[in-house]
């Protein structure tokens, strides 16, 4: 009897092989939850994810909101006593959800797609312009209005973006990167 | 010493100070800074979080531009560093990764280049002792926790800098302006970085954590490495909470160096901390 299917230990060989992460080492220590600020406010410790994708648990370890919330603050694996890197697992999480279309913290991915649309258009973010964006597009454009004013006045926000020149590698590596 | 620079583009808008304080104090200590000519953005968590190619190829084409200028880079903000470092460490060894990023970026990478926070670039290019010579009016009755923030020093196989817990250099430059650091235990706590603009309740937590602990610890003011850090921390704070300042570590050696233009750096925080400075006769 085996209690993971063949999806499940697909699923786990894959994410195992893309972070490189010996994440069946994993014994539930929890050393690396206890020193997770982010995940406190999300539905799963970084050990919780480790046994998830251990178990073979796809649709849980993807849908879920602490791989967009993990701030990548690396505590997690500067701690755990086997060398397992968390953040390294939790990024190759969000590739995957992105790819299945189960993106459970929808505003986070939008923020991401709106910076890189930025970086690709310009070759650098122009922080208002980016900003300004992502407000509208998630629909909360006066959270932070009064900061955004303030910055305006003491000439912290340029109106006009710095471009990078040599566009043609810019474009090439994007153009890689996505294939 | 001669470093290629790389501001990031956090440092062209919100953390300007930051930009401002770290050229001053660079030239005035003998660090002549190259600003990367035609740099792209780092990706930031943004590129890290979707696209593994992309968040390594990014930086590798800043990684280029620093071994076509010949000397180490280095960068001021923390966020830009990790990415930068971690690069290097993957293009140094993970051969398939190479191949591949060298194709994307169109350069053969040499190794020849080392990636260096601007921390880490002061501490061992000019070191404590210079540091200290140089001062010209002691930061006295300054009384500061140290926030070093999490990337700095982690992960620590790819940083190879200081302490993962408990990290000094940066206790040791401010000890070294005169000013008084005080220990504590949040140094490396996460301050919830981008997450500020997406899920800015949390992160409002995680920077409230931190200022009570500094109050607590009797600081006056946190000192800062990234601009990241220091936006959350003056950003995400309750509303009039204005006990403890925020300061860039470049703009206290500027300060302790009397250089010129500190007023206009202080100028630019979102939470004034020349009140602070006033109190201690420390600026007019
Ligand atoms: S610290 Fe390492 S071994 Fe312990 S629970 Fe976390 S990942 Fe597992
Ligand atoms: S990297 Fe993510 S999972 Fe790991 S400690 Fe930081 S926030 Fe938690």
């Amino acid at each position: 009897m085996s209690i993971i299917n063949q999806e499940g230990l697909d699923f786990y060989r894959e994410i195992r092989e893309k972070s490189g992460q010996p994440i069946e080492l994993c014994y539930q220590c929890q050393k690396c939850a206890s020193g997770c600020i982010a995940t406190e406010y999300a539905d799963f410790y970084p050990n919780e994810i480790l046994r998830l994708v251990q178990l073979g648990q796809k649709e849980k370890a993807l849908n879920c909101s602490s791989i967009w919330i993990c701030s990548s603050c690396e505590t997690c694996g500067a701690r755990c006593p086997n060398g397992i890197n968390t953040r390294a697992v939790i990024d190759v999480l969000k590739e995957m959800a992105i790819a299945e279309n189960m993106v459970k913290e929808k505003k986070v991915h939008l923020f991401h797609t709106t910076f890189l649309n930025s970086v690709r258009a310009n070759g650098r973010v122009h922080e208002p312009v980016m900003l300004a964006i992502f407000k509208l597009k998630s629909k909360d454009l006066f959270s932070d209005l009064g900061f955004g004013f303030d910055m305006f006045k003491k000439g912290k926000m340029p109106l006009l973006p710095s471009r990078v020149k040599n566009r043609k590698i810019l474009q090439n590596i994007f153009k890689q990167s996505y294939q | 010493m001669k470093l290629s620079y790389f501001p990031g583009c956090s440092l062209e808008s919100t953390g300007k100070e930051y930009d401002l304080s770290s050229r001053a104090v660079c030239k005035a200590l003998g660090i002549e800074l190259m600003e990367l000519k035609d740099w792209v953005c780092c990706g930031a968590t943004s590129a890290h979080s979707t696209n593994h190619t992309l968040s390594v190829a990014l930086p590798a084409r800043n990684i280029a531009l620093a071994q076509e200028q010949g000397a180490d880079l280095t960068t001021p903000c923390s966020a830009c560093y990790s990415m930068l470092k971690k690069t290097d460490y993957t293009l140094r060894n993970d051969e398939t990764m190479r191949q591949k990023t060298e194709n994307i970026t169109g350069f053969k990478y040499d190794g020849k280049v080392n990636v260096l926070s601007l921390l880490e670039a002061i501490i061992t290019g000019i070191g404590v002792k210079s540091i200290a010579k140089s001062v010209k009016k002691p930061l006295k009755g300054l009384n500061v926790v140290c926030y070093y923030g999490c990337l700095l020093v982690r992960p620590p196989e790819v940083t190879q800098f200081d302490n993962r817990e408990n990290p000094e250099s940066l206790d040791n430059i401010i000890n070294s302006l005169g000013a008084h650091t005080i220990p504590w235990s949040y140094k490396t706590d996460c301050c919830g970085a981008s997450l500020s603009l997406t899920s800015s309740d949390i992160v409002q937590k995680m920077v409230g954590r931190l200022l009570n602990a500094a109050k607590e610890a009797g600081a006056g003011a946190i000192v800062t490495a990234c601009p990241l850090c220091q936006s959350n921390l003056e950003m995400r704070r309750n509303k009039g909470d204005t006990d403890i300042a925020a300061f860039y570590f470049t703009e206290l050696i500027g300060l302790a160096m009397d250089l010129p233009d500190t007023d206009r750096w202080f100028k630019l925080h979102l939470v004034d901390p020349r009140p602070l400075l006033r109190s201690l006769s420390l600026v007019r």
